[in-house]
């Protein structure tokens, strides 16, 4: 585990870095221009070789701040996970330097980063997306984003030509579709909150 | 004695049987469906569940998966398509000879399933048309073999004969 020590000698270190309250792990905030150079410290100075996870929060458009990228670290010697987080300055057009200069493993994540937020890696090898198709136009992860989808012609016109297909928005039909995680199987299955379309269960107020 | 050959010889009837060109076809067709498995999700394990020995597809002379579209019939989509996928799918499913059928299997391939999303195409007749469409989530290896059954008792009612002849543009999806 992460001690006391450890932590102190880490903020002392590196001033730039401040603690933020954290349930589970170790949870630090680091400014932007630091990020590159805090994860070489840790993967060559610490034992944090492993870049366990690399994704990103949206805060809302009313934040300050919007856009966060968070990364996880694990040291196989102190068998605990560290937590850094940075916030991206630039809300409209957020960018963040890349680490798959010091973790390959960065790569992938950093493309799906971008793929779902839309966040800028500056000096990644191939930003491109990695889950989506590269002409889609929206970011689905961002808070604007309908969980159904928008409206969008697919990428191959061929297909579209003979088929008439197209990205349409999914139908709720009161969803999303949840578990409630308890009981028999036969009531723990995926299901709408707002059943009333079956027309058997009263709407729910 | 070449008179006599073309005339009407008892020897041959024999091993003549009378039928129609139809009935011909199709119970060639239907007793030789080999599946295309588009596996794509959870389904194509029970797909694959249904190829071995337990349930046996084989049966029914389905064993034949061939992950070649050009030698396979029957394109069983099995699993969740994606909007990034739909295109593979339509683009594998036109590489197919004719005649050829599809059968959509479990919930995400008929109607997205509980992926309302996105990402997800809302049913894989959106772009290939569905002969057999299969509940479940995964459906188990039965259903998928009373839906293979039910697409052979489809088969057998096709006029083949006179769609050898017709000039059938396949693949088009009915309007919507």
């Amino acid at each position: 585990m992460i001690d006391e020590d450890f932590t102190r000698g880490l903020l002392e270190q590196h001033t730039f870095l401040t603690k933020v309250s954290h349930e589970d792990c170790l949870c630090l905030l680091c400014p932007p221009e630091h990020w590159v150079e805090i994860a070489k410290f840790l993967r060559n100075e610490e034992t944090f070789e492993l870049l366990a996870d690399l994704t990103a929060i949206d805060q809302g458009e009313e934040s300050e701040f919007r856009f966060t990228v968070v990364a996880h670290y694990y040291s196989r010697i102190h068998h605990d996970y560290l937590r850094i987080k940075c916030d991206c300055t630039d809300s409209l057009s957020p960018k963040i330097p890349s680490l798959s200069s010091i973790f390959p493993a960065a790569d992938w994540h950093e493309r799906e980063t971008f793929d779902m937020f839309g966040i800028e890696f500056t000096d990644h090898p191939n930003l491109k997306r990695i889950l989506m198709w590269d002409e889609y136009p929206y970011f689905p992860l961002r808070k604007e984003f309908p969980l159904a989808g928008i409206d969008t012609p697919l990428p191959a016109d061929d297909v579209v030509e003979v088929t008439q297909a197209s990205v349409e928005p999914a139908p709720m039909m009161g969803g999303p579709f949840v578990t409630s995680g308890s009981g028999p199987m036969s009531n723990s299955e995926p299901r709408a909150k707002d059943e009333s379309w079956t027309e058997e269960v009263e709407k729910s107020k | 004695m070449i008179a006599n050959e073309l005339a009407y010889n008892g020897k041959v009837e024999g091993d003549v049987v009378v039928t129609k060109a139809d009935a011909v076809i199709n119970w060639i067709r239907k007793h030789s469906v080999w599946p295309m498995p588009m596996g794509l999700a959870c389904c194509a394990i029970e797909l694959m569940a249904s190829a071995a020995s337990r349930y046996d597809i084989s049966r029914f002379g389905m064993e034949v998966m061939r992950f070649s579209p050009r030698q396979s019939d029957c394109m069983i989509v099995a699993g969740t398509v994606t909007y990034k996928m739909a295109e593979v799918v339509r683009r594998i499913y036109d590489q197919m000879g004719d005649p050829k059928w599809v059968v959509a299997m479990g919930a995400c391939a008929s109607t997205g399933g509980m992926y309302r999303s996105y990402a997800v195409m809302q049913g894989v007749d959106n772009i290939v048309p569905v002969d057999v469409y299969v509940s479940g989530c995964p459906p188990r290896p039965e259903a998928l073999l009373d839906a293979m059954m039910k697409l052979q008792d489809k088969i057998a009612n096709e006029s083949s004969a006179s769609n050898l002849l017709k000039a059938n543009p396949s693949g088009s999806l009915p309007a919507k």
